[in-house]
């Protein structure tokens, strides 16, 4: 239940025909050619570089403060450079926030949901693209209605019913309700109506394959780029997700955002303890976006409403 | 994407020569049957996963929702349920609680969407200069989104502590009183917002960026040869071309806004932050929708909360609707 969702591109279906590959690649040669995108000047580096610490410092810091003792952290000026107690504390923060029941039960969590997003996803989505069925607008619009619902408004019932399936403080409680997501269908749908052409569907169709073999054999290898960044995208979203685990799991089974709150709720706030704990949760991360950053950027700016 | 080597890898996917088929009349007529089946139900199919999982875990509890808000249940007995008519309703519009939450709310999305949003379209606009290193700036501004709402928050919660954090440091540093950002009510809203504003400035922005680079050349050109200024181009080229994902950006934030619950609540030192301050100075309706179930037990005054949650995004729509008719009447 994130309440975040993906970029998408919200322009109507008939539209998208017409913004073929072709049109795309003249537009771009155009922009070329008359030189529309300007040089960045000083100023531009300057305010860029300032914006970048920004970004990243508060990070930067968290494992300054992760990297020291509570005594220093709490003195003036505050420390600017690591110290050389990080490992102690990530080790004190494993424990004591039940860190690594949490990191496996995000891995999980976030894990089943991106994969099954992804799945069902390209599904809808190569259906809505390339499939003719009755209802087929209707239905799609009542995809693009959901984005609108913020999850937090059924939060009640759905806990009653988790309580009633047994699921409270289980994962399937997290995992189910995020099993699809609306954004995800759009995504696939754009992506498919641009990159999956007609004559391949319908080759397939002559060859004699059932729908199903045409999804697992032309339409799979396709979608993969997109599905790569989709899976990526969600499992952010999934591991980050705070408000609905933070209600139905407790402290013996938590994922790693609802462990953190553990760690800020004592009286003695251990300051390095808190850092070194959310420097953990923030860790896998991190590690995702210096891998794969170029994906994530170019898939966030590809699902993005253009014009 | 890769588009281009899509078409390539199709091949390989496709597999042999199509299988032999039954050389005699039924078995051709099975096949036909079988073929017409697939093609039309074959799409509902594939559609239906995510409608049942959607109808079941967010379609039905909404609607539910208003059910339970006219009952009184209470956590411990979640089958017991009592019919109470509109008290609910009545209750938490005499409770200033609720009217504080609501308050807060609103002040919090203002002051953490305006900025957030007005900051964005300026970084969008200076990554979409041509430059050395705009990949390293672009993964750069969107590290925030990477970090859960946990760990920002407690991290901003260190940097604006009253006595020993970087901030009050610096603010000293250049002269100025040191600010009790958690005690005092627009102090901590603004502490708040900072956190929401680092999280999702990054991200808007390469929303932006996306629209601003499909915008087509020769609309800066004729700008251009009118004699329009930089400035100019960005505030009559640039953003009238963006201006759907601009909305679409407003709606999204609104939404996130409405339900703020992460940031403060730890920001509030934790599980037992849903009072939102000594004072409830930055309790939200999010918090409060938590507390009245989870901490006073009373399940269907938090569904009175989310129905006004759901109201008040209705509101807001509505009147941003509003004021865009006004303005197309205005200027036609």
């Amino acid at each position: 239940m994130s309440t975040e969702s993906l970029p998408v591109r919200t322009d109507t279906p008939a539209r998208t025909s017409e913004r073929r590959t072709p049109a795309r690649g003249g537009r771009r040669l155009l922009r070329q050619g008359a030189g529309r995108q300007h040089h960045a000047g000083p100023l531009t580096y300057v305010l860029l570089a300032v914006m970048a610490v920004l970004s990243i410092f508060p990070l930067y810091w968290t494992m300054v403060a992760a990297s020291t003792d509570n005594t220093r952290v709490s003195q003036t000026p505050p420390p600017f450079l690591p110290g050389p107690n990080l490992f102690d504390n990530l080790a004190r923060a494993w424990d004591e926030a039940a860190m690594g029941k949490a990191m496996i039960n995000s891995t999980i969590v976030a894990g089943v949901i991106a994969l099954s997003t992804v799945f069902f996803a390209t599904l809808a989505g190569f259906a809505f693209a390339k499939l003719r069925f009755k209802g087929r607008n209707i239905l799609l619009m009542l995809v693009i209605g959901t984005m609108m619902v913020p999850p937090q408004l059924g939060v009640v019932p759905l806990f009653m019913m988790m309580s009633e399936l047994g699921w409270s403080q289980r994962l399937p409680a997290v995992i189910f309700p995020t099993l699809v997501s609306a954004v995800g269908v759009f995504f696939m749908r754009q992506y498919l109506a641009e990159a999956l052409p007609d004559e391949l569907v319908e080759a397939g169709r002559v060859d004699g394959a059932h729908s199903l073999r045409i999804f697992w054999s032309i339409v799979l290898p396709v979608a993969r780029p997109a599905m790569a960044v989709l899976f990526m995208i969600t499992f952010v979203h999934a591991w980050n997700d705070f408000f609905w685990p933070f209600v139905v799991l407790d402290m013996t089974n938590p994922t790693v955002p609802v462990a953190l709150t553990q760690l800020s709720a004592g009286y003695i706030r251990d300051q390095s303890l808190i850092m070194a704990g959310a420097l953990l949760g923030t860790l896998p991360l991190l590690v995702m976006f210096i891998v794969f950053g170029r994906q994530i950027v170019s898939g966030i700016m590809a699902g993005a409403v253009k014009g | 994407m890769a588009t281009s080597t899509t078409s390539a890898r199709l091949g390989e996917g496709r597999g042999g020569p199509p299988a032999k088929r039954g050389g005699d009349g039924t078995g051709r007529r099975r096949g036909a049957l079988l073929h017409r089946l697939d093609v039309k139900g074959a799409p509902y199919a594939f559609v239906a996963p995510f409608f049942v999982v959607f109808a079941a875990f967010s379609f039905y509890p909404l609607v539910y929702t208003s059910w339970i808000s006219l009952h009184r249940v209470e956590l411990a007995t979640l089958d017991v349920m009592e019919w109470v008519a509109f008290d609910n309703y009545v209750e938490l519009w005499n409770d200033s609680r609720f009217w504080n939450a609501l308050g807060n709310t609103i002040t919090i999305g203002v002051i953490s969407t305006v900025p957030q949003l007005l900051m964005a379209l300026g970084l969008a606009h200076l990554l979409n200069y041509r430059m050395r290193g705009s990949l390293f700036f672009r993964v750069a501004s969107l590290v925030p989104y990477a970090t859960s709402v946990g760990a920002a928050a407690l991290v901003f919660t260190m940097l604006f502590e009253r006595d020993f954090g970087m901030i009050n440091w610096a603010l000293g540093a250049v002269g100025l009183d040191p600010v009790d950002w958690e005690a005092d009510k627009w102090p901590a809203q603004i502490a708040i917002s900072t956190i929401v504003i680092w999280r999702w400035t990054g991200y808007n922005a390469l929303l932006y960026l996306a629209a601003m680079q499909a915008i087509p050349a020769d609309r800066y050109e004729a700008a251009a040869i009118d004699g329009a200024s930089r400035w100019k181009q960005f505030t009559h080229v640039t953003v009238p071309g963006i201006r759907s994902t601009i909305v679409f950006t407003i709606v999204l934030s609104t939404i996130g806004a409405t339900q703020l619950f992460g940031e403060p609540l730890i920001f509030g030192q934790g599980p037992n932050g849903v009072a939102g301050g000594a004072d409830n100075q930055y309790q939200t309706l999010g918090l409060l929708l938590y507390e009245e179930g989870w901490k006073n037990y009373q399940m269907g005054r938090s569904a009175t909360v989310a129905w006004a949650m759901f109201l008040l995004l209705v509101l807001v729509f509505v009147v941003q609707r509003l004021i865009r008719r006004l303005r197309v009447t205005r200027t036609s």
